[in-house]
């Protein structure tokens, strides 16, 4: 059960955005949503997280609609942490981690040993508890990355959606990265450039293209250089020489 | 005290401020503070009236021992220079408020209270009935401020709607109407006015508390008090703002309600002060800074220590303008930036040196 979307559309100047997408994460698994820019991926995220209402069709958790659940209610399962977030205010990391307690306070109520441990628990697994107190402007953009996703831990989710989390980051902070991601014990759906990432990280990709669903399985099935050259207009060659198997790309000029 | 242990002093004042133990502690020392300020305002000036005089003429009128003052004196208390104490901690609470609120709502460092065009509205009203008569006699000064405020809010806020809604818009749509209405103030006053109500409108434009009564008190405190239960209970909603409004509806809030609550309750709690004591500049742009640097980004903290921060300013600030050139008053707009630009000098200079980076992301 868990996050669902059933065939659901978003558009956007009168310009189909997504087209009847459906997407049934496995719970406790990472989906990757591959596709070129333009394609939807972001739009099918913001639609997930519920912080845009689909045009048709319904997003559901558990089975509910999320409009029906509420935007607090929504927040307390499902975090978000965005391919880059900036701010002006002075805050430390505890701080930006602390941000994910909010969905679970009411309106009144100060933060409660709950509120404590929970932002005690997601520095930890993100490995900055010895951060906690530095500001969030003097740290490097993958601890940014990995304050975002502390603070979406904080949210105790059982969907992780993110967007690009890599983007601005080098290659070994976008292997930590994703490898935090897969070992976190929530279901995840990440929007992704990097195939090869993709292909070793996620159990289960879905390919968008003008915001349609084109191929959707295990990385092995889907990504295969017919696809690759058809999706992205690219020559490619695909062994299976990556991890465990799996598919690992190399492009070809022109 | 050398300038290294004030420096050291100052900023284990601001750890303990940034940590929870603190927080009950600022509370209590910072309304001590205010109120030990409104007394000690008070007896400032010519009439020799002390600190303990003033206690007493209060529990008189509230119905306690008689104070044994002359009813002169009596009067000077209570009829002036409470109310205008009281008027200036509720301004300066307010104005501080709404600036921080602002700040953080439309993530601009740079926002105040009177960046939606209010203040603007409120001296077009105030010169339309002073000036060019409007209301024919029976429209007070407050009550065009008042009416020229709410309907720069309103034009301001149609256009932000119209052209779309988002953070940008709203404060572009602010500058729009602000300019507008400033150039509208100073056409009518430019065609119309003569000397004298020139100089009574330029006064009253640069902020005074000089002819207050308790109904304006009454009339602010009310909206000064909703306006912090308003903003207090949204505390967590203005800490969701800070990586910007789509990160903040992910965080469960209802964007589109809260800024618009916001908006509203900061422009109607501004209309309200602007109306009685015109537009006070310096507070409600700076002190927000000021109580960040001491308790730190947290809203629930913030926006409590900014409003007893700006109270207790803008006391100080009325009394230097009442006395520093006595007996002639100085508008209370002009001692505000005075008194309190050389002490956020000092403010920025510590932050660079003694805390953790004051933030690059600014603007």
């Amino acid at each position: 059960m868990s996050l669902r979307a059933e065939r659901v559309a978003w558009r956007a100047a009168g310009r189909l955005v997504l087209d009847g997408v459906s997407l049934c994460p496995e719970p406790g698994t990472t989906v990757g949503l591959l596709g070129p820019n333009g394609s939807g991926k972001s739009t099918l995220l913001r639609l997930l997280a519920g912080v845009r209402p689909t045009a048709s069709g319904v997003v559901t958790l558990d089975g509910v609609p999320l409009p029906e659940l509420g935007r607090k209610a929504v927040a307390r399962r499902v975090a978000v942490v965005e391919q880059h977030a900036e701010t002006g205010a002075d805050l430390t990391v505890r701080d930006v981690v602390r941000l994910g307690r909010i969905p679970h306070r009411g309106a009144w109520s100060a933060p409660g040993a709950a509120d404590e441990a929970a932002v005690r628990d997601a520095l930890e697994r993100t490995r900055l508890t010895e951060r906690a107190a530095q500001s969030w402007h003097t740290l490097s953009g993958g601890e940014r990355q990995r304050a975002q996703i502390a603070r979406a831990l904080a949210q105790r989710p059982s969907e992780l959606l993110l967007d690009e989390p890599t983007n601005h980051l080098d290659i070994q902070h976008q292997l930590a990265l994703l490898a935090l991601v897969v070992r976190t014990p929530v279901t995840s759906v990440i929007a992704l450039h990097d195939l090869n990432l993709a292909a070793m990280f996620c159990d289960h990709v879905a390919v968008l293209r003008h915001g349609r669903v084109v191929a959707a399985g295990a990385p092995g099935a889907v990504l295969t250089e017919e696809l690759i050259g058809d999706v992205y207009g690219v020559r490619s060659v695909v062994t299976a020489e990556g991890p465990g198997g799996r598919p690992s790309v190399r492009f070809l000029p022109g | 005290m050398t300038a290294s242990s004030g420096a050291a002093a100052l900023s284990a004042v601001v750890r303990a401020g940034r940590t929870g133990r603190g927080a009950a502690v600022y509370g209590v020392v910072g309304l001590a503070l205010l109120a030990l300020s409104i007394a000690a305002a008070i007896s400032i000036g010519q009439a020799g009236i002390g600190v303990l005089d003033v206690w007493r003429v209060v529990v008189e009128r509230l119905g306690g021992a008689e104070s044994g003052l002359s009813p002169i004196r009596e009067g000077i208390v209570w009829e002036l220079r409470l109310p205008r104490a009281l008027l200036a901690a509720v301004c300066g609470a307010g104005l501080a408020l709404c600036g921080a609120v602002l700040q953080s709502l439309l993530r601009n460092p740079l926002a105040d209270p009177f960046v939606l065009g209010v203040s603007s509205g409120a001296s077009t009203g105030a010169v339309c009935v002073v000036v060019l008569g409007v209301g024919g006699g029976a429209l007070s000064l407050s009550a065009g401020a008042f009416a020229g405020a709410v309907l720069s809010f309103g034009l301001v806020l149609l256009l932000a709607h119209t052209s779309g809604g988002t953070t940008d818009r709203v404060l572009l749509s602010g500058i729009a109407g602000m300019q507008f209405f400033s150039a509208l103030t100073s056409l009518v006053v430019f065609l119309s006015a003569d000397a004298n109500q020139t100089k009574a409108v330029l006064f009253w434009l640069l902020g005074s508390l000089g002819s207050v009564g308790w109904t304006e008190v009454a009339l602010c405190s009310a909206a000064l008090g909703a306006a912090l239960a308003v903003c207090l209970a949204r505390a967590g909603a203005l800490d969701a703002f800070a990586f910007g409004p789509e990160a903040a509806a992910a965080l469960g809030v209802s964007v589109q309600r809260v800024r618009m609550a916001l908006l509203l309750v900061t422009a109607l709690v501004t209309a309200a002060l602007v109306s009685a004591s015109g537009a006070i500049g310096f507070v409600g742009l700076v002190l927000p800074h000021a109580a960040r640097a001491v308790v730190g980004p947290g809203h629930r903290r913030l926006l409590p220590a900014t409003a007893l921060l700006g109270a207790v300013f803008l006391v100080w600030a009325d009394t230097a303008a009442r006395t520093l050139l006595a007996p002639r008053e100085l508008p209370v707009g002009v001692a505000t930036a005075l008194v309190g630009v050389p002490g956020f000098v000092v403010l920025l200079h510590r932050r660079r040196g003694g805390l953790a980076g004051a933030g690059g992301g600014g603007v």
